[in-house]
This record gives C-alpha cells, sequence and structure tokens, in this order.
C-alpha cells in the first residue's frame, strides 16, 4: 500500500432504512494515523455511518474501502477485513458468558489463531494498559461501565487493528465514568492509531481530533479542522446544534 | 415388597435399558437440536426451510407413530439392517431433537443482537459466532425448559416398549404373565422414574446457580 492509501475511504455511499434516507452521497476518507470525530444531532446518521464501514450494515450504493481494499459481501473475505478494523460499541457487547481476560483473547485464538501463552500474555498486557488488569477474572456484568467499555477498547486492540471505530463509546456511561473511557482513547489517538469517533463529547473533540465532520440528515455537511469547526461553523445546521450544546 | 424384590434381576434390567436408551437419545437429541436450531438462524434460506420443515413436520407426529415407523415401516425399505434398539433410538432422538430445536431457538432469542455484532466485528464466521458465542449463552439462557424436555424423554422411552426394546416400560407384561400383582409393580415403576428424573433436576439446579453467577 503507498503512503497515499487511505487507511478508510467511502465514495458515494447511500443507504435507505425503508423509507428513511439514512447516508446520502456519503464521501469521507481517514488518512492513517488520522482522528476523525463524527458529530451531529440524533438520527443524524452517524452511528449508522460509523457500521457501514465494517459492513455491519450493508450500503445500497458507493463504495467503502478499507487500506485500498474494497469490502466484500458477507463471507470469509469480510470476516478476515473486520478483524483488522477494531469496534467499540455504545452498549459495549462484551461477551457476557466469558471472564474479561477471555474476552480479550478469545478473537485472538480463535480467529488469528495465536498461541495461548502469547494471546493471554498480550491480552494481560493490554488489560493493565486499560487499567483493568486486576479484573482479569471477573465476568462483564461484575464491572462496572467504565470499566466494560475499557475491556471492550482492549478486546478490539488485540487484534491489532489497523484503524479503530468507536460507535459513541461513553453515551452509556454514568457522567463520572465518561473520563475513564476518554483517557484511553487520548491516549490510543497520541501514539497514532487511525480512529473514525462518532461521539457527543465535544472536549474530546477538540483535544484529540485531527478532523471533525458534522453530519445532519444523512449527509455530512462540514468537515473542517476541531478548531475551525467549533469557532467558525459555516452552515446553519453546525451553528444551530453548537448553539443547542454548547450554551450549558 | 415381594413384588420388587422377587424380580429385582427384573426391574434392574429394565431400568439399565431405560437408562441406556435416555442417555443415548438425550445426548443425539441435544446435539440434533442444537444443529437444527442453527440451520432455523442461518441465513441460507435453504437451512431456513429444512429446519422449519424438520420440526413442524416432526413435534406434531406422535412419538407412537414414529417408533411404530421405524420398527415396522423402516425394515421395509431395505436401506441399512439395524438393530431394534438403534432403530428406537433414532426415533427418539429425530422427535426429542424437534423439540430440543425450539427451546435453544427461544434461547438464541435471548441473546442480545449485540453479541454477535461483537462478534462479527472481531472477523468470526457465522458458525464460530453462533458456536462459541451465541450458543453457549442460549442454552444457559433455557436450562429448566430443556430440562423438561429431557424428562419428557426419559418418560418417553417406555414407548419403545413396542420395539421389544426391553426397558422398564415393559417390566409390567413380564410381571403379569408370571402372575404378580401388576398394580404393585407398577408402582414401583412409578418410583423408579421418580428416582431416575432427581439426578436431572439436580444438573439443572446445580447449572442454572452456576450459570446466574456468571452473568
Amino acid at each position: 500500500m503507498s503512503e497515499t492509501t487511505p487507511m478508510v475511504r467511502m465514495a458515494g455511499v447511500d443507504k435507505h432504512f425503508g423509507e428513511l434516507h439514512v447516508l446520502r452521497d456519503i464521501n469521507l476518507e481517514v488518512p492513517q494515523g488520522q482522528v476523525v470525530v463524527v458529530l451531529g444531532p440524533s438520527g443524524s446518521g452517524k452511528s449508522t455511518l460509523c457500521r457501514t464501514i465494517n459492513r455491519l450494515e450493508p450500503i445500497d450504493s458507493g463504495v467503502i474501502e478499507i487500506d485500498g481494499k474494497t469490502l466484500p459481501a458477507e463471507g470469509k473475505e469480510l470476516a478476515r477485513l473486520r478483524a483488522d478494523v477494531g469496534m467499540v460499541f455504545q452498549s459495549f457487547n462484551l461477551f457476557a458468558h466469558k471472564t474479561i481476560l477471555e474476552n480479550v483473547t478469545l478473537a485472538p485464538l480463535k480467529v488469528r489463531r495465536t498461541g495461548k501463552a502469547e494471546a493471554e500474555k498480550n491480552g494481560i498486557a493490554l488489560l493493565e494498559r486499560v487499567g483493568i488488569a486486576n479484573q482479569r477474572d471477573k465476568y462483564p456484568a461484575q464491572l462496572s461501565g467504565g470499566q466494560q467499555q475499557r475491556a471492550a477498547i482492549a478486546r478490539a486492540l488485540a487484534m491489532k487493528p489497523k484503524v479503530m471505530l468507536f460507535d459513541e463509546p461513553t453515551s452509556a456511561l454514568d457522567p463520572e465514568m465518561v473520563n475513564e473511557v476518554l483517557d484511553v482513547m487520548t491516549g490510543l489517538a497520541k501514539e497514532g492509531m487511525t480512529m473514525l469517533v462518532v461521539t457527543h463529547e465535544m472536549g474530546f473533540a477538540r483535544r484529540a481530533a485531527n478532523r471533525v465532520v458534522f453530519m445532519a440528515d444523512g449527509e455530512i455537511v462540514e468537515d473542517a479542522t476541531p478548531d475551525t469547526f467549533f469557532t467558525a461553523p459555516k452552515s446553519d445546521r453546525a451553528k444551530d446544534f453548537l448553539g443547542k450544546i454548547l450554551t450549558h | 415388597m415381594n413384588v420388587l424384590l422377587d424380580n429385582l434381576d427384573l426391574y434392574g434390567r429394565a431400568f439399565l435399558g431405560t437408562i441406556e436408551l435416555f442417555l443415548i437419545a438425550a445426548v443425539g437429541s441435544l446435539v440434533l437440536g442444537a444443529v437444527v436450531a442453527g440451520m432455523r438462524v442461518s441465513p441460507v434460506p435453504i437451512l431456513r426451510a429444512f429446519g422449519t420443515i424438520y420440526v413442524n413436520l416432526i413435534r406434531n407426529t406422535p412419538l407412537t407413530l414414529i417408533l411404530f415407523f421405524f420398527a415396522f415401516a423402516y425394515p421395509r425399505l431395505e436401506i441399512v439392517d439395524l438393530s431394534f434398539f438403534t432403530r428406537a433410538c433414532i426415533g427418539l432422538i429425530l422427535y426429542t431433537a424437534a423439540f430440543v430445536c425450539e427451546v435453544i431457538r427461544s434461547g438464541i432469542n435471548t441473546v442480545p443482537v449485540g453479541q454477535a455484532e461483537a462478534s462479527r466485528a472481531l472477523g468470526f464466521g457465522f458458525g464460530q459466532t453462533l458456536t462459541t458465542i451465541v450458543m453457549p449463552q442460549a442454552v444457559r439462557a433455557v436450562v429448566p425448559p430443556l430440562t423438561n424436555v429431557q424428562i419428557a424423554l426419559l418418560k418417553n422411552t417406555t414407548i419403545a416398549s413396542g420395539f421389544s426394546v426391553f426397558q422398564a416400560g415393559g417390566i409390567y407384561q413380564e410381571l403379569s404373565e408370571n402372575g404378580y400383582n401388576v398394580l404393585v409393580g407398577l408402582l414401583w415403576i412409578a418410583l423408579g422414574f421418580l428416582i431416575l428424573v432427581v439426578p436431572l433436576t439436580l444438573l439443572q439446579r446445580n447449572l442454572d446457580r452456576r450459570w446466574s453467577v456468571a452473568k
């Protein structure tokens, strides 16, 4: 892959949910190492956009490429590609019947066919990095939301992904737990991980994002640096959106 | 009491036959039922259709009819010559699997869709997602109804006496031929079944307790 191949490329992507046109002609490129934060009011299609990138949501038309490879249809090829794309969900989705360490080692063992000793060593190292190594033998339901989300990040990182997708990672958390998750994400961003983050955390967007993409009604309305976006938004919809959140 | 003590050997052999039939049919029906349940939730239309037809056909057929088919009609088809015992096992497995399938499928519906999404996002295929993520959680959710189905199977083994497979349901025939009080004999058989069900109930409770901690 050449230097200029974007890690994620979406071109002319359209998607409907029945009558609802949720994604309208989306064109977006995320270069390697960049952190893109997707903002927008609820129902603007930002979560759907995030989920189309690893084809959890299929698209009607357009092209999506990961590291230069077009997303294939459901099957082995797609599974292989998904293994390289880490995903963190709003509701954590840790495997409820597995311990935290098992959650982190399962995919390396079964998908990557890593040896058990190595998978556990990496797993524990990742859990240490997100600060919950001492919880490794507990089940997800025994952890707080913030701990679960950090475990979910470790689980995604265990696959050594090329890019990480975050679908509203802090929206289901109690306020006092939001920062522990954002800290882990900021750390990742600083290390040069390519990230696409759907969030409502404006502080994170300002602090860690290279770019802010603002969506409304299924369209990308603005695509700018955080500074430009927050201080001088161009569109009325972005001004309206920022006015609603930033006045509090 | 005499009925039991005089015929201890008869009771022993008969209940061993019951246990043998039950254990084989239990394992077989759980495996087949899980496979058919997998078919019914698979993305492949042909597999889904097969699973649906199988369940609706078998579930709505009386067990006696299925066993009679294997006892009398199957030999005429002249496919493979199987012993009565094997044919009884097959009949019980096919019948019970339809019920196991539906119980497991309802268990699958209790597993949040996010579990499968997370699994697919990590690079697991459909088969791996089903067997390592969804199925184990589905089964955990349906231990009590699954136990019900297995207890019913245990009792259904008595129908195999129509097959000359010797098991507990056939005891009374021999007792009455030898002039014993059949009513008392039957009470002992009932007690025998009660005793056989106890370990199943204990197993259910044990699994339920262990798995509810892990949630």
